[in-house]
């Protein structure tokens, strides 16, 4: 089993703490793993995006040109991705930001409105838990049962007082 | 057993590079290796160790020179136009025997280039890069298990032979986390009687240098650091085979190209293409062998790089041009996909087969 995600949005929206979350969480369950992020100038402000790649076997190539997830955080990210998803992957989108539908008929397709929700719980930078809470739970990418380990290891010694917030916010998103 | 941790390739050369004993570090900040000066800046003076951002690249190879000199390990790191700059000191350390560490994280080139992934200093690397007969050990890892554990091997092989090693990544491999395995920390270290360390009076003063006035002494000492050239060449080639026993095609790649290539061996095979690949983890010494000894029943060989064609020439060279060689690449930031390679495969199939 060979899972590709492919994590898009702006840069500041957590784009790459969620694949890294993701990433964690295989790893504790034993998968091979891997995750690349786009550097440079895009990190500030522009586009941001991460490969993350979940497997059974060693991963080759850690670039992700076709996933079977994407999830798109803004507009630009589904209009540069919606086609590269391979037929019978799965698209969330976080329906605030993204004010258009999805086009492909031969996807799974979740319009989650993330950042409603994460304002709704007074943490509006947390859409990006939300959707992937919501994730885990319509693709099983990996199992929801002890993210908190996960969570830990990626949540930074700095920021510990946010790790039950982003829990709740995986929650909310697990359970939608 | 130390577990598994998820770490940046760049981290992780840091990390390795601790506990192969290294204490020195001097730098100067350039994407996309930056992240292994802030661990360095970070870690470094916590266990009594020096981090020191120099006033620039030039600079901070000639501290290598100078730590080196006294017998301590130390490493610089830098990104393709950086490592540029220190070819003067690196052809200075080379000239004088001093063993250390440089690490180059490629980017798009030539000049100030890009900040995307390259391959393009293969030549740089392998045959030399400044003024002067040298070579460096040069050290390519795929992986960010390999950025850790070919940064040990580096530091050992440098202290060896008595010759700078490079580590010649990419920007792929510095920036993508993946599980990786430190390794434990090293608590012996080679002897350097050659080391300037003081005589206490009791030995003859040693000499760190590289002037040679006399023609003859000078040619003496390249001389000997050719035989021992020849000693790394017969005992240091170090290579990955993959699925080359019954191969009829066989590509060649390194770092993050080679992981590409592996995808395209293996769907080259579910097609029933007989697809082979040599990953060369040092390219110099280049894995000669492996290479001539397949190209007695291949078809020919594709060069995978992230370059315009550099390792090419040594995969010619290794077979004295007996097969083709066919190029597969992409240049300035680009990283071919896994189907180009796979194009190029069925391509040398189709071309034998008319």
């Amino acid at each position: 089993m060979k899972k590709d995600l492919l994590f898009a949005g702006f840069g500041g929206q957590g784009i790459l703490f969620a694949g890294k979350l993701i990433v964690y969480k295989g790893l504790i369950e034993g998968k091979e793993v891997s995750w690349l992020p786009s550097y440079g100038p895009e990190m500030r402000g522009g586009t941001a995006n991460c490969s993350v790649i979940l497997s059974d076997e060693p991963i080759g190539s850690p670039i992700v040109a076709e996933p079977d997830i994407l999830v798109a955080m803004n507009l630009p990210s589904l209009d540069k991705y919606e086609s590269a998803v391979k037929p019978g992957g799965t698209i969330f989108t976080d329906s605030d930001l993204v004010e258009r539908n999805v086009s492909r008929t031969d996807v799974k397709v979740f319009c989650v409105p993330a950042t409603t929700l994460a304002r709704g719980m007074g943490a509006p930078t947390l859409a990006n838990m939300i959707i992937t809470g919501k994730l885990i739970r319509e693709t099983g990418a990996v199992s929801f049962d002890g993210m908190e380990k996960a969570l830990q290891r990626v949540v930074s010694a700095r920021h510990k007082d946010l790790f039950e917030t982003n829990l709740k916010a995986l929650k909310i998103g697990y359970e939608l | 057993m130390s577990e598994k941790v998820l770490m940046k390739g760049n981290e992780a050369i840091a990390e390795a590079a601790i506990r192969a004993g290294c204490r020195h570090y001097f730098g100067y900040p350039i994407t996309p290796q930056t992240e292994l000066a802030a661990y360095m800046a970070k870690r470094m003076p916590k266990i009594g160790g020096v981090f020191l951002q120099a006033e620039s690249e030039i600079a901070a190879i000639n501290m290598v020179y100078g730590v080196s000199s006294a017998g301590k390990r130390v490493m610089t790191s830098s990104s393709s136009p950086g490592i540029s700059l220190k070819q003067e000191g690196i052809s200075y350390m080379a000239g004088a025997d001093l063993p250390g560490l440089i690490v180059n994280v490629q980017r798009g080139g030539p000049g100030l280039g890009g900040i995307q992934p390259s391959q393009s200093d293969y030549f740089q690397a392998t045959k030399g890069g400044g003024h002067g007969d040298y070579h460096l050990i040069v050290l390519t890892p795929a992986s960010v298990q390999e950025m850790a554990d070919l940064t040990s091997l580096a530091f050992d092989l440098s202290d060896k032979y008595r010759v700078p090693a490079m580590l010649l990544a990419d920007g792929t491999l510095g920036q993508m986390m993946e599980p990786v395995m430190l390794p434990e920390p090293q608590t012996e270290f080679p002897e350097k009687p050659w080391a300037l360390t003081g005589t206490k009076m009791q030995r003859k003063h040693n000499i760190v240098n590289s002037l040679y006035l006399s023609p003859e002494e000078l040619e003496r000492t390249n001389i000997e650091r050719f035989e021992r050239y020849e000693k790394i060449k017969a005992n240091e080639a170090r290579y990955e085979s993959f699925m080359t026993e019954d191969a009829e095609i066989c590509v060649v790649a390194f770092g993050i190209a080679a992981r590409i290539s592996k995808n395209a061996v293996i769907a080259a095979r579910k097609e029933g293409i007989k697809a082979g690949l040599i990953r060369p983890i040092t390219v110099w010494p280049f894995p000669e062998k492996p290479i001539a000894e397949l190209s007695h029943r291949v078809k020919g060989f594709i060069s995978v790089e992230l370059s315009m064609g550099q390792m090419t020439e040594d995969i010619q060279l290794a077979q004295h041009c007996l097969r083709p060689t066919m190029l597969c690449s992409r240049a300035g930031g680009i990283i071919p996909s896994p189907d180009e390679v796979l194009g190029a495969i069925r391509k040398m199939q189709g071309g034998n087969q008319s």
